[in-house]
């Protein structure tokens, strides 16, 4: 193995680290944003990515049976569809639960992490316990060899392209948005942003399904590298608050950071040990890092 | 324009307004007078619907609006300027006052806003919370005005500011008056300040409103008393 052999393979893992990523930022942002606005820690936020996931698989499925030559087009409507599937998903849970439970944070996170469980059911019950995958567009598959033994894989760069398009339009609609100016305007101080005139349940809601809708993206995107079951969203919630916490909450810039440095030094050291390995390495890393700053990398510095 | 009809309100058990009854007319101009922990803040509370209303009524040009909650008070045309000022500190000047045109068709700051306050558009990209204490009181005053208030609330909107500025905060709330013909109440402990602004001064003790006089015939001697420590 010579020095360009390991430099392709470094490249590609580095590579499979930017899926990875992409699917740890997504979910991360969701959580942050839900966790900015109003304190709530979500943690029915992984089965929204798997509302996403079998959307995308409801999508292929339907496709191939009645319109198989709109194959090659499905999968982008599929993703929008995930994510007003997942955002109506969350607008009716907070319409229905969370609401009510403002004034209780523990409560919200015991009511979320049922309603998790009771999702994970339905998925069971009514979509069936096996993994599924969907057919994916031929598109994106196949992969991308600009030199000979360097093979970027399409999907990879096609849920990259994705993530940056949604994260730079959450971050923008964040900072430019009437949307954006009520969520930041109840982030700092909630009373009073409604004695000038903002009605914060409202924004509350839309941001919480928001947030879930951004996991169903998250969703879309995890289809393309892997299978979808009714434990799948279980999976990424972990790593996804390990995000969230490391980057420092309500950071959202944070949250960017943090996603990448997780998902790197995740897929870096699975090359050279096992999967489980890498893990501890990596959960190893974020402890002693946590250890040093509580806050997070970026805790933001303004007065309040 | 506002009328207040035996407002009682309590914390819990126990009760901090005892039945308080006031109204502030059209283009008027009304100063509530006290002493620290007299219920000024707490009636200004209630009236904004931050504090729930015990019984009573609250009227705001002819609608009752005491069970209300406070965004839909402001759509109705109470705008309130909170004491300590509460602007929001990680916004920029423009954004705090954009956070008033919740209810305005064009979402776009009205050029007198800044023509009456014009230390805010030489700072609108600065954040909020780098603004002096006076600046961020003209600030909080702009960002309620913008809602287009029928009645304009102020709780003690000179405390901890620097004399020069309380003289020009005095002389703005009175061209608020002018200019858009609104009913103003006004909470304050520096009678000087409320002798410039009022037309007529109440003085609240211990949750109840016990004095009421016109600004020409008030007896500064009188409301000192009830001042003083």
């Amino acid at each position: 193995m010579n020095f360009s052999d390991l430099l392709n393979i470094g490249l590609m893992q580095g590579f499979a680290g930017l899926s990875l990523f992409a699917v740890l930022l997504l979910m991360g942002l969701g959580l942050a944003i839900i966790f900015g606005q109003m304190g709530v820690i979500n943690m029915a936020h992984g089965e929204f990515m798997a509302i996403g996931a079998y959307t995308i698989y409801l999508g292929s499925q339907l496709t191939e049976q009645y319109a198989p030559s709109l194959m090659p087009v499905y999968f982008p409507l599929a993703v929008i569809l995930a994510f007003c599937f997942a955002f109506a998903g969350g607008w009716l849970i907070e319409w229905s639960l969370i609401r009510h439970l403002y004034k209780r944070p523990l409560d919200t996170l015991l009511a979320t992490w049922g309603i998790s469980l009771a999702m994970q059911q339905c998925f069971r019950t009514f979509i069936g316990p096996k993994e599924v995958s969907p057919t994916l567009p031929d598109w994106l598959l196949g992969s991308w060899a600009p030199v000979s033994g360097l093979d970027i894989p399409r999907n990879g760069m096609f849920v990259l392209a994705l993530t940056a398009v949604v994260t730079c339009g959450v971050l923008l609609a964040l900072s430019k948005s009437r949307w954006g100016l009520r969520v930041r305007a109840t982030v700092s101080n909630r009373v009073m942003a409604n004695a000038t005139g903002i009605d914060t349940r409202k924004t509350d809601r839309l941001t919480f399904a928001i947030g879930c809708g951004i996991a169903g993206v998250a969703g879309a995107a995890f289809t393309t590298i892997g299978s979808t079951g009714p434990t799948s969203g279980q999976l990424y919630i972990v790593d996804s608050f390990l995000v969230v916490t490391f980057g420092g909450a309500a950071s959202l810039l944070g949250t960017v950071v943090s996603a990448f440095g997780i998902a790197q030094t995740q897929s870096l050291a699975e090359f050279f040990m096992p999967g489980s390995m890498a893990k501890m390495l990596t959960l190893t890393l974020i402890v002693v890092i946590l250890m040093m700053r509580p806050q997070g990398l970026f805790a933001s510095k303004v007065r309040r | 324009m506002l009328k207040v009809k035996d407002l009682f309100v309590a914390y819990g058990q126990s009760e901090a307004l005892h039945g308080i009854s006031f109204e502030g007319g059209e283009r008027e101009t009304v100063a509530i007078m006290g002493r620290n922990g007299m219920g000024k803040t707490t009636l200004f509370k209630s009236l904004m619907g931050i504090l729930p209303v015990k019984s009573g009524s609250i009227e705001v040009a002819g609608s009752e609006v005491s069970k209300e909650e406070s965004f839909r008070r402001v759509a109705k045309g109470i705008a309130y300027v909170p004491q300590g000022r509460m602007i929001f500190p990680t916004l920029t000047v423009e954004e705090n006052i954009q956070t008033g045109l919740e209810n305005s068709k064009t979402r776009r700051i009205p050029e007198e806003i800044y023509a009456l306050f014009p230390v805010l558009y030489d700072m609108k990209r600065r954040k909020g919370g780098n603004l002096s204490g006076g600046q961020q009181q003209q600030l909080a005053i702009a960002r309620a005005l913008v809602t287009e208030p029928k009645v304009l609330l102020l709780d003690e909107p000179t405390e901890g500011i620097q004399p020069s500025i309380i003289k020009d905060i005095a002389k703005a709330l009175n061209e608020i008056r002018k200019l858009k013909q609104i009913t103003i109440i006004v909470s304050e402990q520096v009678l000087s300040f409320a002798m410039d602004v009022a037309d007529r001064l109440f003085v609240i003790e211990g949750g109840r409103l016990v004095l009421e006089t016109a600004r020409a015939d008030t007896d500064v001697s009188r409301i000192k008393q009830y001042l003083s420590v």
